[in-house]
């Protein structure tokens, strides 16, 4: 498994006047964690956006498994396999844990409204199958034990996790990641960091936006840093580390910190 | 708790179950005979009740599954009863038998819900709304004009005569008596009117229990994260629509049967409120909650001619009030007020009563 | 006689009219992006007192102008009234909710101020009393009437008189700051429930002085006079691009102009297949065009849910 997955290149976005993106271009490697940081307001959630289809943009754009993103819907991107999460979550809230995850296995079955009025045996064993492998990934993202709670109720962390099942129930190639850690404590954060592991090791390519460098130091192997709407480094997180520009114009001594 | 509860009962929870089924579908076969020995009256009551309730559960799939606001729904309806019509009755001497016009009604109704709800469905839902009301309007306006330059509609006049169900020539508007019972043409109806209901229930049940029923509820929810997920939010809800307009088209043919006569004045836009009150006043998304609030809504009006009218009388001497006045006012009321205080309505569905009880933002 | 001319004097008429009701649906709508569909109600209910004021004074020898002025004096704060009844009762403690909920509540206030307008006013239209004089002008081979003179001068001063109000005072300020975003004008200070009670005070106003306009030009009002022209207005209101009342105006006058000239034409053009009783079918029409080819209307911004 070798060879760019995503490809993006002279990406531009402008909200009127301001220039949210600026010639962005980077690509992300079949198998790779891939790390998206820089100081709030650099465009990190607006490239996710534009990846995701939500917004248009203005020139540029992302080739994803050799096939050209633009003019796509989010839904037809989330098809063509690209799951995300959000910054501030956004699961069904009033939903449980379990249909949140089922949902998410939408795009991969086919039943219709004929399958679901005439209940036929196909849409049956298609239902069991849904429910099967939302209950898998409860399990694999280790909250099973909540999957009949109301989304809204869950603690926390345990949402972040539900979001990753939700977008795992896609069948992502590629699951990209507003934040996940945000707000999660110090064990919290180690959890994700495991499960963020075995989720590449099974074959999801990732694409990480995160403010913990110590967790992007540790998990990512290239970060591409972006301030104001430009990338300004890219590699591995040791080298992006001790890039002066990096240093100077974002992190000043957060990354030292961090590395200590 | 529950299940100390059942423990307790002598029945399994099972048998009580299926107690409680067999005791309903007792009283619901039984009941147009019940109601024929009050009057014929009544046995035309309940039908339109059923007809209304299988209207209702056509609209909860629009507003209670997929959260939009259709206003114009009577319109469907009015395209059904038309399209049946037309052809089965004197007026272009068409007499086609009505397993074939009913599936042509739900047809002509889906294709003008399709053409309807896809320019604004991608829009926001007050959109539709609006768009909706103005649609049921619009058809009315057709309705009562299309009698110029060619004779389409026979515009205000209506068109009358229009053929019963018939198989062969069994008839369901004679009397017949089977088995010793008298079968009044009413009573016949009642059956079918409800296998049909029997049947919209569980189309209701299972829609809502399927990958489509949960797509709707995920668009409802989070109309931004469905699509993330990869739901195409446009073709589920134009989905729903379609569904929804293909019901009223299937009821409207059944209404121009047992009428055996409609004009425009039947499919006017208190119709279409009348409908969404039933179903907000049930509950919204909840396939029994609509069942109530259909069959209330639908009783009201008629225990009110019976009991406001010689109140008044006897009070007053003179009528102060019309009853249609009231039926209305409680409409009126009823939506502001379940909305108010009770917005997942009567007999509420789970999520919804989550969805629609617990405000987002700011405290109310 | 000039049938283009006469009709588009015609049109311009009712147009302001529509203009005058539009700004009311999208003054509200930009503030707490709400259809109020009780707002065509509020041009009955202005209609239907002003009628009845007209009517109790019609036998006395006081000069016309005041009569009528009586009436719109008499309506204007009967609609405010109730606007702000509305407002508290049905929409405030739903702010907040989702958005299925207050538009319910809509229709249901809706049905109520009909069937209680019925019930006061009882199903017979009240009609204006013959106390204008018929005054009309000659232009140009078509002919405009005093009554249609003074309704579109009171509309443009209607207009000129919000939007100096929204753009010159302290209040207006105000209003467009919690249009842009309640949270942040709340938080600089505005006191928000107060700013939106408002609005619809306002609009309910306009709705008022609209209804005694179209009442007078008809020469008639009844209890469901306001649901169609409700929807026609928000139509206007959607084609010059909700939430902009610059857009509002535009486009009531762009609507009464398009229905008067296809209700003129429409026979022609038909070859009489389609008559002049097909004009309520304009609006609709045009409502449904804008919101295919073009969303946002001629004036406004985007429309389409924000991500």
């Amino acid at each position: 498994m070798s060879g760019a997955l995503l490809e993006c290149k002279g990406l531009d976005k402008r909200f009127g006047g301001v220039l949210a993106l600026a010639e962005v271009g980077f690509n992300i490697n079949r198998g790779e964690i891939y790390g998206l940081i820089g100081p709030n307001g650099a465009g990190k959630t607006t490239l996710f956006n534009a990846l995701t289809g939500i917004y248009a943009y203005d020139s540029g754009g992302f080739s994803f498994a050799g096939e050209t993103l633009a003019g796509l819907r989010p839904d037809q991107i989330a098809a063509r396999g690209i799951a995300r999460t959000f910054q501030n979550i956004r699961l069904f809230g009033n939903l449980s844990a379990l249909d949140n995850v089922m949902i998410g296995r939408h795009v991969r079955t086919r039943a219709g409204v004929f399958g679901a009025i005439l209940r036929t045996r196909a849409t049956r064993e298609e239902e069991a199958a849904i429910e099967k492998r939302a209950l898998e990934l409860l399990e694999y993202v280790g909250i099973a034990a909540r999957a009949n709670d109301v989304a809204r109720q869950l603690p926390y962390g345990d949402q972040r996790r539900l979001e990753i099942a939700r977008a795992l129930a896609t069948e992502p190639k590629l699951l990209a990641l507003d934040e996940p850690a945000a707000g999660m404590n110090a064990t919290e954060t180690l959890e994700l960091r495991k499960l963020l592991e075995r989720v590449r090791a099974d074959g999801t390519t990732i694409l990480l936006i995160e403010h913990d460098m110590k967790l992007v130091m540790g998990l990512c192997d290239r970060v591409l840093v972006l301030d104001y709407g430009r990338s300004i480094a890219e590699g591995p997180p040791r080298e992006v580390q001790s890039d002066p520009r990096v240093i100077e114009a974002y992190l000043g001594g957060a990354v030292a910190g961090a590395a200590a | 708790m529950r299940a100390g509860l059942r423990q307790m009962n002598i029945l399994s929870p099972a048998r009580a179950k299926w107690l409680g089924v067999a005791l309903i579908a007792l009283t619901l076969i039984g009941l147009p005979f019940a109601l024929s020995s009050v009057g014929t009256a009544w046995v035309r009551i309940a039908n339109l009740a059923i007809l209304f309730t299988f209207l209702a559960l056509g609209l909860n799939i629009v507003v209670g599954f997929a959260g939009l606001l259709d206003l114009g729904y009577i319109a469907f309806y009015a395209v059904g009863a038309y399209a049946y019509a037309l052809l089965a009755s004197p007026h272009f001497d068409l007499h086609l038998p009505f397993w074939v016009i009913l599936p042509i009604g739900a047809l002509v109704a889906c294709l003008f819900g399709v053409l309807l709800g896809a320019p604004t469905l991608k829009l926001r839902g007050d959109y539709l709304a609006i768009v909706t009301l103005g649609f049921g309007e619009i058809v009315r306006i057709f309705l009562n004009n299309l009698s110029q330059p060619v004779n389409i509609t026979n515009g205000p006049q209506g068109i009358s005569r229009i053929d019963p169900f018939s198989f062969g020539s069994f008839s369901f508007s004679q009397n017949e008596t089977i088995v010793g019972l008298a079968f009044s043409g009413p009573i016949k109806y009642y059956y079918i009117l409800l296998a049909l209901l029997l049947l919209a229930i569980v189309v209701n049940l299972r829609l809502q229990h399927s990958r489509i029923g949960r797509a709707w509820e995920a668009i409802r929810e989070d109309e931004v994260a469905a699509r993330a997920m990869g739901i195409d939010t446009t073709r589920i809800k134009l989905l729903a629509f379609a569904m929804g307009a293909s019901f009223g088209g299937i009821a409207g043919g059944m209404f121009a049967a047992i009428q055996s006569f409609i004009s425009p004045e039947s499919f006017v836009l208190v119709e279409s409120i009348m409908v969404l009150s039933m179903v907000v006043l049930g509950g919204m998304g909840n396939v029994w909650g609509v069942v109530l609030g259909a069959v209330l809504l639908s009783f009201v009006p008629e225990l009110l001619r019976y009991t406001v009218e010689p109140l008044q009388q006897s009070l007053f001497g003179r009528s102060i009030i019309e009853p249609e006045v009231i039926r209305m006012l409680l409409f009126g009321m009823a939506l502001v007020l379940m909305m108010l205080y009770r917005p997942a309505g009567l007999l509420p569905s789970a999520v919804r009563k989550r969805e629609l009880t617990k405000p987002q933002g700011r405290e109310a | 006689m000039d049938i283009f001319l006469q009709q588009i004097i015609n049109g311009l008429t009712l147009g302001s009219v529509y203009a005058v009701v539009a700004l009311g649906y999208t003054m509200v709508y930009g503030i707490i992006q709400l259809i109020n569909f009780a707002h065509g109600e509020l041009v009955m209910i202005g209609a239907m007192v002003a009628f009845s004021v007209i009517g109790a004074l019609a036998g006395t020898q006081l000069p016309p102008v005041l009569i009528v002025l009586a009436g719109i004096l008499v309506a204007v704060p009967v609609c405010m009234a109730v606007g702000y009844t509305m407002e508290r009762i049905a929409y405030r403690p739903l702010r907040g909710a989702p958005r299925l909920a207050p538009l319910i509540t809509a229709i249901g206030i809706s049905i109520i101020l009909q069937h209680v307008a019925l019930l006061v006013w009882s199903r017979n239209p009240l009609a204006f009393p013959q106390i204008i004089p018929l005054v009309s002008f000659n232009v140009g081979g078509a002919i405009i009437t005093g009554v249609q003179i003074a309704i579109i001068l009171t509309s443009l001063l209607m207009m000129v008189g919000l939007t100096l109000m929204v753009y010159r005072t302290k209040l207006g300020i105000a209003m467009r700051a919690t249009s842009q975003n309640p949270q942040v004008a709340g938080l600089m200070g505005i006191d928000i429930d107060r700013i939106i009670a408002f609005t619809f005070i306002v609009g309910a106003g306009l709705a008022a002085v609209a209804g005694v306009m179209v009442g007078t030009y008809y020469g008639i009002a009844h209890y469901s006079m306001g649901s169609l022209l409700g929807m026609k207005a928000f139509s206007a209101a959607v084609l010059g691009g909700i939430g902009n009342l610059a857009g509002a105006m535009l486009g009531g006058i762009l609507l009464g102009v398009v229905e008067a000239l296809g209700a003129g034409y429409i026979g022609d053009l038909t070859n009489n297949v389609f008559g002049s009783n097909y004009q309520d079918v304009f609006a609709f029409l045009m409502l449904i065009a804008v919101l295919v080819f073009r969303p946002s209307g001629l004036l406004g911004e985007r429309v389409g849910d924000r991500a």
